[in-house]
């Protein structure tokens, strides 16, 4: 039976016998839509959305408790914008750790888990690209991490309109642009270490230990002790995200430690920063989809 | 007309070669058995026809198509069962089956009236709307089965599709299996279970050790059980039977081609004829007063040859 679901040429893909097949642009829909389902019925995302809720809680808690000028001060000489300090405060220092957390939730097992699980008999036996189950799972893990990142965006929004009223700083919406680009490259990371690896609980380990530890670790030994720019760690460049909700914007600039040694402190500038954020995704995302096309289902 | 074929199918794991040069052109509607021991490259072959794995040389082709180079199109007519595929444990059916429905491009409108349907012939019409994380092993092979046959496609490549049943939900998948040849569809089914293969199957492939060692009619395999194309037997004794009795007394019986002492109590005679040759070698064997305490065609003609094939190529 030959039936018409599009009738665009070379939109859709019919055999003799067979019926006319999505387009591989509509199975990428398909399978983001199922992963999307996945995630809210298996409790993964409530999981990490309770998560952002308890730390914006805290957070809500610590500046009704302390005040917003004792935990967001913004002192005469070295500030301009209360309302920048106050977001700076909030988003600039918690929004990072949020981010690495959905990666970790929903990148982390994403390909790993179709083997070790073996979800992926389940899929692969179809007639569809495995560059569509890529694509789609990956933007699957998009969604629903876009999906906490504008609850938490919200939330701080709504503390900053409680204290501040409308006057939401122009760099707030800077810093969620970055945000979300970070995001992006976290989870193009995030499914280039799931692809690498058949066991979910070792992609899991092994991004959780790199973006929560070692790369905050390298870049202090690099930038600190060795004194080189660390260009190439995805962490640094992610540091445009606060630095852009700073008074004045931080730069690359040598300095006089204790004990009259000089050093010098490093800053991404916003370019510099986006660049090493777009090289980590397309680099991770490329090297990942290219290890699930030939990684075996053994 | 429906086609699966193996092009000099060869699949190496470092030195270990897993498939050796298959060779394999299965056309019509039928079902082809594909039997072999463990290990011996039957998951493989059907990993490489669903692009699970890929050849490290030949091709694998269905209705024409190169799975490897156009994966897309050459499964667009086959329902595949591969090992015992999990489902997202948080899914329903229902979910899983209209994932799978709006992968193969079943309409809307035809989507639930279809899932439903297979659902129903599985006989899972209850657990339709329950988490698949809550199901057993046959359970959930019941709906991999209702994925197979969701989008009625014309190939089906079954990996041993009654593993994990119950006795009943075997025998429901033969009769699922039976229909689908009644619907002239192709099915390539590899299975341990030589009973179901011969209930269910037209033709047979063996393999061993990643070679092909047979493909043939069901009928033509199973005459093979006898070199010479003649009966087997099976006598059961009450007390044991030594060497001598069954190469010197048995196997000089008329018609008897060879004798061989299976157990102490047991002799499997071949021998050519009809059914007064075996009645005659009944009498015959009474009178040898060995203790014969049961004499009956061998249980499967299948396995003989199986076993045969099988052992020759250790």
């Amino acid at each position: 039976m030959i039936r018409t679901m599009s009738k665009l040429p070379g939109k859709s893909l019919s055999t003799p016998g067979s019926r006319l097949l999505p387009t591989s642009v509509s199975q990428v829909g398909t399978i983001t839509k199922y992963e999307l389902l996945n995630y809210f019925r298996s409790r993964r995302f409530f999981i990490l959305l309770a998560i952002g809720l308890i730390i914006s809680g805290l957070l809500t808690a610590l500046v009704a408790y302390y005040g917003v000028s004792n935990v967001a001060p913004c002192l005469p000489n070295t500030c301009s914008s209360p309302p920048l300090a106050f977001y700076s405060f909030w988003w600039g220092s918690s929004i990072t750790f949020v981010i690495v957390l959905s990666g970790i939730f929903f990148g982390g097992d994403a390909i790993s888990g179709e083997f070790q699980n073996k979800t992926g008999y389940f899929l692969v036996a179809n007639p569809l690209r495995r560059s569509s189950i890529y694509i789609g799972k990956w933007l699957g893990a998009l969604t629903a991490s876009l999906i906490v990142l504008a609850i938490y965006a919200a939330i701080t929004v709504g503390n900053g309109l409680y204290y501040f009223g409308a006057n939401v700083p122009y760099q707030f919406a800077e810093s969620l642009s970055f945000s979300i680009l970070y995001l992006i490259a976290v989870l193009g990371f995030t499914f280039f270490f799931s692809s690498l690896f058949k066991s979910s609980s070792m992609s899991i380990l092994v991004t959780a230990i790199l973006f929560l530890f070692a790369f905050s670790l390298i870049q202090l030994i690099v930038s600190g002790l060795v004194q080189v720019e660390p260009w190439f760690i995805i962490t640094y460049g992610s540091g445009i995200i606060g630095n852009v909700l700073m008074d004045t914007y931080p730069t690359t600039q040598p300095i006089r430690g204790p004990g009259g040694r000089d050093s010098t402190t490093f800053a991404a500038t916003i370019p510099e920063g986006i660049a090493i954020l777009l090289i980590y995704f397309f680099a991770t995302a490329v090297l990942g989809l290219v290890l699930f096309e030939r990684k075996e289902f053994t | 007309m429906p086609s699966i074929v193996a092009e000099n199918l060869t699949k190496r794991y470092g030195s270990f070669t897993a498939l050796s040069n298959l060779n394999l052109k299965i056309e019509g509607s039928k079902c082809v058995g594909f039997l072999g021991p463990n290990g011996a490259g039957k998951t493989t072959t059907l990993k490489i026809f669903t692009d699970m794995i890929r050849a490290s040389e030949g091709r694998a082709l269905i209705n024409g198509v190169d799975v490897h180079l156009n994966k897309k199109k050459a499964m667009s007519s086959v329902g595949a069962l591969i090992e015992s595929p999990e489902i997202y444990p948080a899914l329903t059916p229902r979910d899983a089956l209209s994932m799978v429905a709006e992968i193969r491009g079943l309409p809307r409108a035809e989507k639930r009236k279809k899932i439903e349907e297979v659902v129903s012939e599985v006989k899972m019409e209850e657990w339709l709307d329950k988490k698949v994380g809550k199901f057993s092993k046959g359970m959930k092979q019941r709906i991999n089965i209702a994925a197979a046959l969701l989008s009625d496609p014309d190939v089906f490549l079954l990996d041993e599709p009654t593993t994990g049943l119950d006795p009943r939900g075997m025998a429901e998948v033969r009769d699922i299996v039976k229909s689908l040849k009644t619907r002239n569809r192709l099915i390539f089914m590899s299975s341990h279970l030589l009973n179901e293969v011969q209930d269910i199957c037209d033709e047979v492939a063996m393999i061993d050790h990643g070679k092909l060692l047979v493909y043939d009619s069901l009928s033509n395999v199973t005459s093979r059980a006898s070199s010479d194309g003649g009966n087997i037997v099976e006598v059961e004794l009450l007390r044991d039977i030594d060497e001598r009795t069954v190469n010197d007394d048995i196997a000089s019986l008329a018609n008897v081609s060879s004798a061989e002492r299976s157990d102490p109590r047991k002799v499997r005679i071949h021998f050519s004829g009809n059914i007064q040759n075996q009645e005659r070698l009944l009498l015959e064997l009474a009178n040898l007063k060995i203790g014969m305490i049961s004499f009956h065609p061998s249980a499967s003609a299948l396995e003989d040859t199986y076993l045969r094939l099988i052992k020759d190529t250790l």
